[in-house]
């Protein structure tokens, strides 16, 4: 996936929407400033499948040698998919955080929050942060 | 890191003189008790990795630095610290705790005993950077009336690296003109570098081998830059706060603020080798705390100092509860995920009866209760 094309909420998650069979379904990941800033990486706990999560709550953990890390959800829904060999190759996130490194897949149910950012607005955040 | 209450108020963003060198290196600079210190320059794991394999720079220069002159220091020392200071050597070092009337740990210190090229001897207090003004209070509040003791805080004028890991020796030999690889470890000298008084001592707070310098402010660039030519052999690298952490969290040496504080004894601590009870001569030491930790030997402590092992990746990190069949016995003081034994390790305090190597426990990692083992400290031992 192209970064450019993706939205952000402020605590560095990721969101990608796409429309199949009718439903919106939303990848979910966390940004390479976020991964650059976490550095590190051990541990990262994902949501079950069939989980209910909601925007702006946490739906997971990633840990690295430094602190714990609290993952919020973009949008509200249904987990359908969670990227399973993830929390075995951290590595990945390093590398190809948009496309290998997705996190979860959820099957949206509300209209997404207004509060996420557009990748120039966020990488103007992630500017003023660092 | 750092306990926000007991930073002093007077320094605020106080920075080394290594601060711009720092930046440069892409540091990611911290608060850390009132100085602007460096936690990571790239990743932690492999400056950890790369002081235990071969040799990182620490700008350490944060650390209280406090030299008693005059002829009653060693006596006022003495008072003041739980380890005896009057019988040492010219060129000795020794950890030892500053405790307060009840034996609770006011710091933890590094004592150096030195002399001048031209023969005058001195005392030298490494103190936590947190703590530095506390102890300076403390020490003015304890002085005996006819003390003949000259207290000099040298910290903004001096700095201090270390240099640590396996080439540490090798990399700054060229540069001192002792030798060094014969120096024991805790052991110091005072030397020089560029016609200035450089303190080198045999120490570190890595687990490794290596070497602390203690140089002027005005020269520490110039003398930085001596040791990167030195140590470009082996690619010195770096290290900052966060490797510091981890490193001595795997030697299992305690840092205060979180393992040690004013409500933790040295002898629950599993400190009691910095305790000097009896003299040379063969009396009862008399220094501040030691009736209260007396009557605490004598009595057995009520909890210890425990390390912890887990199995997955998951650390058990400061305030975390330990239990032992579903009861809360103690808390984690500090934990992360040892980038050596790459597993999860902790230290906590928990009653004695639990604090036996081998002992199953159970840690509440935000509401999950993983298995965890007592372990025997240290976790990680140079061979």
């Amino acid at each position: 996936m192209n970064a450019e094309e993706l939205l952000y909420c402020d605590t560095h998650e990721w969101v990608f929407v796409s429309e199949q069979d009718g439903q919106k379904i939303a990848t979910v990941g966390i940004s390479a400033f976020a991964v650059e800033q976490l550095t590190d990486l051990v541990y990262m706990e994902l949501p079950a499948v069939g989980a209910a999560v909601t925007a702006g709550e946490e739906f997971g953990e990633v840990e690295s040698v430094k602190a714990v890390s609290p993952l919020y959800s973009p949008v509200s829904g249904t987990v359908t998919e969670v990227n399973e060999g993830l929390p075995d190759n951290l590595d990945i996130l390093n590398t190809d955080p948009y496309e290998s490194g997705w996190i979860m897949k959820v099957n949206v149910s509300e209209e997404l929050p207004e509060s996420l950012l557009d990748h120039a607005t966020y990488q103007r955040q992630c500017g003023e942060a660092s | 890191m750092t306990d926000e209450a007991a930073q002093p108020e007077f320094q605020d963003d106080a920075r080394t003189a290594l601060y711009d060198w720092h930046v440069e290196k892409g540091a990611r600079m911290v608060d850390f008790a009132g100085w602007q210190m460096p936690i990571q320059y790239a990743s932690i794991v492999q400056e950890h990795e790369a002081t235990r394999k071969n040799v990182t720079l620490f700008d350490v220069s944060h650390m209280g630095r406090l030299r008693f002159n005059g002829e009653g220091a060693a006596s006022l020392l003495d008072r003041l610290l739980t380890r005896s200071v009057k019988d040492m050597q010219v060129g000795q070092v020794r950890y030892s705790l500053i405790c307060n009337h009840d034996g609770g740990i006011l710091d933890d210190v590094l004592v150096y005993h030195l002399e001048t090229p031209s023969g005058s001897r001195y005392f030298l207090l490494v103190v936590n950077a947190s703590n530095r003004d506390k102890i300076v209070n403390w020490i003015e509040a304890q002085w005996p009336d006819q003390a003949a003791v000259e207290l000099c805080d040298r910290t903004l004028e001096t700095s201090m690296l270390a240099i640590q890991g396996p080439n540490a020796i090798e990399t700054v030999a060229p540069l001192l003109n002792i030798n060094v690889a014969e120096m024991k470890y805790f052991r110091a000298r005072v030397t020089h570098q560029m016609n200035k008084p450089c303190i080198v001592s045999r120490t570190g707070y890595t687990g490794e081998d290596g070497v602390e310098l203690i140089i002027r402010g005005d020269q520490t660039n110039h003398i930085l830059q001596n040791i990167l030519a030195a140590g470009r052999q082996f690619e010195i690298s770096p290290a900052g706060l966060g490797a510091r952490d981890t490193l001595r969290l795997e030697s299992a040496m305690p840092l205060y603020g979180h393992e040690l504080d004013e409500q933790t004894n040295p002898l629950e601590a599993g400190l009691g080798f910095a305790v000097t009870w009896v003299d040379g001569e063969g009396n009862t030491r008399e220094f501040i705390g030691s009736e209260a930790l007396a009557e605490v030997k004598a009595q057995g402590v009520q909890r210890q100092r425990i390390g912890l092992v887990m199995d997955g990746r998951r650390a058990a990190r400061e305030g975390y509860g330990v239990l032992a069949e579903g009861q809360e016995i103690g808390t984690i003081t500090s934990g992360t995920f040892s980038p050596t034994l790459q597993q999860p390790v902790a230290m906590a305090y928990v009653p004695h009866q639990f604090a036996n190597p081998g002992q199953s426990l159970e840690v509440d990692i935000r509401g999950k209760l993983i298995p965890a083992t007592v372990s025997s400290l240290p976790f990680y031992k140079r061979t």
